[in-house]
């Protein structure tokens, strides 16, 4: 049977203790044992995005992590970057700009632009569209996602120029 | 924006799931969870093609934590075929699959065994353990070499060919008969599909007490695949329930009924816990249905001024292994709209669909148009370039006008009425789509470099059918919040339904649209439903919702009536509320309405004041657009880049313009991926080579940045009360078609002419390369120029004289006119002992009087092929009352022919050519010289019968080519 770790991290600002399988996805681990079913698994194999997270601060594939090396680390997923009661500025840029469809990537989509917004770097379409491009979208070919991201980098301040 | 209610069918309403999928608060299948729910997991045969032995289980049901294995065998008695649920073509019947494979497997990724434990990496370990003995049987993964049935996937049908049958309408003969020119060309478009973000799953669920199961995860036909289940269950479909959660998209691929949507309530049963299975994306990409893939050999007869005067053609659709629940689509469909947009009067069909060691296909948005517009939009730009036409005229002098809708354009499926287009401005939509792009403009850079990139423009038109039948039921029901619950039989897959049926209704019965809760994709909402297919919901559940607005203000005007104590028709509905129709006042809210009705548990709970309503018809909507691309394709590297993809599309009327245009850059992103970059790749053996993500490519942010699109609302549709057309395919559907003239136009120069799909770079760089070594593939090029001893009137008038080409045309048994300027003739050669016979045909076109024309001879020899040649011919003034005569013959064989390699050809056709006029010489004993390019010469192999005056180089090489042609028959016959 399989040996268990114990494992501490912080997740969406909340400290966490579990004894988990060496194997166990932080995927897996986010989505059953912490019932956080906002980040999605689309391939298992790091390249669709629906299942990135932040770890202290960077997107990483949580289908490509094992929890146990979460271990110590602090944990961001899509409900950490929705405000109690409403929605952020940038989600709701997203509903505004129709960049979603089936939903099935969105949080993988939000999360992967919160990282590239928060590197607080000047950014244009180009730039933003480049950013998005490790999260794979079937339904809305992207156009709108860029848009999205855009108007939310325009809103903090970071946009380069304004010819998109 | 306006919200008035009445005025919300229009409206680019935002999408009230949108605040829930932004935040995680999606509910997908994977996310529920039932108390005491285990795992299953699929065993897939890991060979294409082979005997079952046996399988070993014994390993895999020790694991501690597994409750059931379960193979084809154990259960063979409770296996049943999986049904065809739409277009079923004559034959197909007899090729379905059953849920697990018993005896025999067909495709790498066939259940053969299903594995039960306490969680999902149990499960896997468990399915890892499980041993197949499987006795390998040679496979055929090519659908041409299928045809052969050489190896039977199902011997005891006696066939690969799941269905062959022929359609078609009007006199097909008459037509090419009299054609001033036909184009004829082989396509292929490849096996591709929709690659969904999310992976299929099901929750099942067994109530042994109440015998009832419940299944979540239903996508697309819940009704339908609730009867198949519980058929296939032995039960009653009352006890039987699909209910829907989110669906991470679908395309036309999720939710038609799958072996494992059998095994996983089977499960459920068997081992009376909630059973839930979620299968990978390798799973995926080798089990849910392929698509596309199809060889079409088409061919369009035009008359001098352009016009379409017959189509046929054969279409061969590769289906896989078995024929699923909407295989015929594919082939059924396709051949339908081979015709499109255009007046055509006759046609004629071989249809074919094919079992091979593959992944059994379905349909996939726009099934069968992808590759039908392909292959027509394709064939009208070569027949374009060969009548000296702009591809936009020709398409112009064809499509069908207003005037003459409704348009019958024919019964091409067997078993379906005939396809009506119902309304359309098609000539109108072309030019503004022409503005839209300025293509005239833009057009004229085709072919030229820009920076070591070749810019090519190419455009499609296409029809679409939506609104697929047969109908739809809709629940309208008043709640005690003085809400309503709408719910409908269709299903969501994120195109936004609760939103569009909300406005319906919001318009129809003249509600705050806040006052409107929708709800899909369930059997529990209804009694009977039909899901969402063939872009059928604005159409279908729009209607349903009209119907069910009309009845239920009869029903608020009476509760109305009854409570205030006054005739029904001193009422008016208005705004919400009932008013009196001379002073407008409000007699009775929506809210007070609803006192006294008891609160309700949930949406398919049925309420006091409701109202069912359906709406029937067969009838489809039929939309029209085009599309147009701007490409540069890199010569080096073989890439082409989409610079600028455009589509517009006429449907009617929109119900939420932001819905329908997410619907069409969506739609038109998957097929500009679908055209460059998807493509499911098997190896001789059946192994799916293109197992992951990273093998199968499907476009990322940064592949077509540049895609526009545009909805039209010109044509209503005179078929439902609310006159929508259903959207949503329409974007895919012209992207391989615009794409590949695109990029044909680009390198037209280098007589690059895109056939097959996908545009790849691996395909790309084969078809740079040839044309690099000069080496065409079957074409051959001859050219020469001669002086003759005779004025340009003679020449001219022996150019048109019946009488001196019979004589001419060496080994000429008969030739017949049939037509002005069209002559059916037979020659036949002697070579060595061998003699061979040949018909062919010669047509006459581009005539300029004493200048120049063009002759186009087309041989039939049967089984060993085909040859076409086209002679161009020039003359002009020489010195000494002399005419200089310039020709250029080019031609192409096919068939077993073109397996003698295109250098031979060449050489045979230079050498006879250079004969002829060598015996020419003598003949006339005259020093009629060659002047330039004249091919080197050889001893003559036959006698010839030579006419008195000039010979006329045009004679001889349309002689050379049909002896040329007729000694090949003779070798690759012996070959």
């Amino acid at each position: 049977m399989a040996e268990m770790h114990s494992i501490d991290l912080v997740v969406n600002g909340r400290a966490v203790s579990r004894n988990v399988p060496a194997r166990l996805t932080l995927a897996d681990f986010l989505r059953q044992d912490l019932g956080l079913t906002g980040t999605h698994v689309g391939c298992e194999h790091g390249v669709c995005g629906a299942c990135t997270v932040l770890m202290d601060g960077d997107s990483v594939r949580a289908c490509l992590m094992f929890a146990v090396q979460a271990h110590g680390r602090e944990i961001t997923t899509i409900e950490g970057l929705t405000p109690a009661g409403g929605l952020s500025p940038l989600q709701q840029s997203f509903c505004d700009h129709h960049a979603l469809q089936c939903g099935f990537c969105t949080p993988g989509m939000i999360v992967t632009a919160e990282a590239f917004l928060t590197r607080g770097e000047r950014i244009d379409a180009a730039s933003a569209r480049e950013a998005m491009s490790g999260n794979i979208c079937r339904c809305t070919g992207y156009v709108p996602i860029v848009h999205a991201v855009m108007e939310e980098g325009r809103r903090r301040g970071l946009a380069r120029n304004e010819d998109e | 924006m306006r919200m008035n209610s009445n005025e919300m069918i229009g409206q680019a309403a935002p999408r009230r799931e949108a605040p829930r999928f932004v935040s995680g608060r999606g509910h997908y299948v994977d996310d529920l969870r039932r108390p005491g729910m285990v795992c299953a997991r699929v065993v897939r045969s890991p060979v294409a093609h082979g005997l079952i032995r046996g399988i070993d289980t014994a390993g895999a049901a020790a694991l501690p934590g597994v409750l059931a294995v379960v193979t084809g065998a154990d259960i063979e008695s409770r296996l049943k075929d999986i049904p065809q649920r739409t277009c079923p073509l004559p034959g197909m019947e007899h090729f379905l699959q059953r849920p697990l494979a018993v005896g025999r497997v067909r495709y790498v990724g066939e259940p053969i065994a299903v594995v039960v434990a306490e969680d999902a990496y149990l499960a896997e370990d468990a399915a890892e353990r499980v041993l197949p003995d499987i006795e390998p049987l040679p496979a055929v993964v090519d659908a041409r070499t299928a045809l052969r049935d050489e190896v039977l996937l199902h011997p005891e049908q006696g066939s690969n060919s799941a269905t062959s049958y022929r359609v078609g309408f009007g006199d097909i003969g008459q037509a090419f008969a009299q054609a001033h020119l036909v184009v004829e060309e082989r396509f292929y478009v490849h096996r591709h599909s929709a690659a969904p973000l999310e992976c299929r799953g099901l929750v099942a669920e067994w109530d042994a007490a109440s015998e009832h199961m419940t299944v979540w995860g239903a996508a697309k036909v819940p009704f339908a695949n609730r009867r198949i289940l519980a058929d296939m269950l032995s039960l009653p479909p009352d006890r039987v329930d699909m209910v829907g959660c989110d669906v991470g998209g679908s395309f036309g691929v999720r939710g038609d009924f799958y072996p494992e949507d059998f095994l996983v309530p089977y499960l459920a049963r068997h081992v009376g816990r909630p059973v839930k299975w979620i299968e990978d994306r390798r799973e995926s990409l080798m089990a849910l249905n392929h698509s596309r893939e199809t060889y079409c050999d088409l061919a369009l007869a035009f008359d001098r001024d352009g016009v379409m005067l017959g189509m046929r053609g054969t279409m061969v659709a590769d289906n896989g292994a078995y024929v699923r629940t909407n295989t015929g689509v594919m082939a059924g469909k396709g051949t339908q709209f081979l015709p499109g947009p255009y007046r055509i009067g006759a046609t004629s069909f071989e249809v074919r669909s094919v079992c091979t060691n593959k992944t059994p296909s379905g349909t996939y948005r726009g099934p069968g148009r992808y590759e039908s517009t392909f292959f027509r939009e394709r064939l009208i730009d070569i027949a374009a370039a060969r009548l000296g036409m702009d591809p936009v005229a020709l398409r112009s002098a064809n499509l069908i006008l207003p005037g003459q809708m409704p348009y019958d354009a024919g019964a091409l499926v067997p078993g379906m009425g005939p396809a009506i287009y119902d309304s359309g401005q098609y000539p109108r939509v072309f030019d503004h789509a022409l503005q839209a792009f300025d293509w005239a403009r833009r057009s004229r850079r085709s072919g030229t470099l820009d920076n070591g990139r070749y810019i090519g423009l190419g455009l499609a038109c296409f029809v679409e059918s939506t609104g697929g039948g047969p109908g739809e039921h809709a629940r309208l029901t008043l709640r005690h919040d003085g809400c309503f619950d709408l719910a409908l039989g269709t299903s969501g897959a994120g195109q936004g339904h609760e939103t569009s049926m909300a406005q319906v209704l919001a318009e129809c019965l003249d509600v705050p649209m806040r006052a409107v809760r929708v709800h899909i994709g369930s059997t529990t909402l209804l009694d009977a439903g039909f899901g969402a297919y063939h872009s059928r919901s604005a159409v279908m559940s729009g209607a349903a919702t009209h119907e069910a607005a009309r009845l239920m203000r009869s029903r608020l005007i009476a509760r109305g009536a009854q409570r205030l104590g006054r005739r029904e028709d001193s009422l008016q509905w208005r705004d919400g509320c009932l008013a009196d129709p001379g002073s407008g006042a409000v007699l009775l809210t929506l809210a007070q309405l609803a006192e006294g009705i008891a609160p309700h548990d949930g949406p398919a709970e049925r309420g006091e004041i409701e109202v069912q309503a359906s709406f029937m018809s067969d009838r489809l909507t039929y939309t029209f657009g085009v599309q147009m691309a701007e490409v540069a394709v890199d010569p080096g590297t073989a890439q082409v880049e989409v610079l600028d993809y455009y589509c517009v599309e006429d449907l009617g009327r929109v119900i939420n313009p932001e819905i329908v245009h997410g619907q069409t850059i969506g739609a038109a992103v998957q097929g500009l991926g679908g055209t460059v970059l998807d493509e499911f790749v098997y190896d001789d053996g059946g192994q799916l080579l293109t197992g992951t993500f990273a093998d199968y490519l499907v476009p990322t942010s940064t592949d077509f940045p540049v895609v526009r699109g545009e909805t039209l609302e010109l044509a209503r549709s005179p078929g439902n009360p609310l006159g929508v057309k259903g959207a949503g395919e329409g974007g895919i559907i012209g992207t391989g078609a615009a794409v590949a003239n695109a990029v044909s136009s680009a390198l037209a120069a280098a007589g690059i002419s895109v056939t097959a799909l996908p545009i790849s770079m691996k395909n790309l760089a084969a078809l740079l390369e040839q044309a690099r070594a000069g080496e065409k593939g079957e074409d051959m090029k001859v050219q020469g120029d001669y002086l003759l001893n005779a004025s340009r009137d003679r020449v001219w008038a022996a150019l048109l004289d019946p009488e001196v080409l019979k004589a001419s045309v060496p080994g000429c048994q008969s030739m017949v006119e049939t037509a002005p300027h069209t002559y059916e003739m037979v020659t036949r050669s002697s070579i060595g002992p061998v003699g061979v016979r040949m018909a062919s045909t010669m047509r006459m076109l581009d005539i300029v009087d004493r200048a120049s024309y063009r002759l186009v001879v087309q041989g039939n020899a049967g089984p060993a092929g085909f040859a076409k040649g086209e002679i161009r011919i020039r003359i002009g003034d020489a010195e000494a009352n002399g005419t200089r005569l310039d020709y250029e013959a080019t031609g192409e064989i096919g068939g077993r022919l073109a397996q003698v390699g295109a250098r031979l050809v060449e050489g045979v056709v230079a050498k006879m050519t250079a004969q002829f006029f060598r015996n020419f010489q003598q003949q006339l004993g005259e020093p009629a010289a060659a002047a330039t390019g004249s091919p080197a010469g050889a001893p003559a192999r036959q006698a010839s019968i030579w006419p008195t005056w000039p010979m006329v180089p045009w004679l001889i090489a349309a002689a050379s080519l049909g002896a040329a042609v007729a000694l090949l028959i003779t070798c690759a016959m012996r070959g």
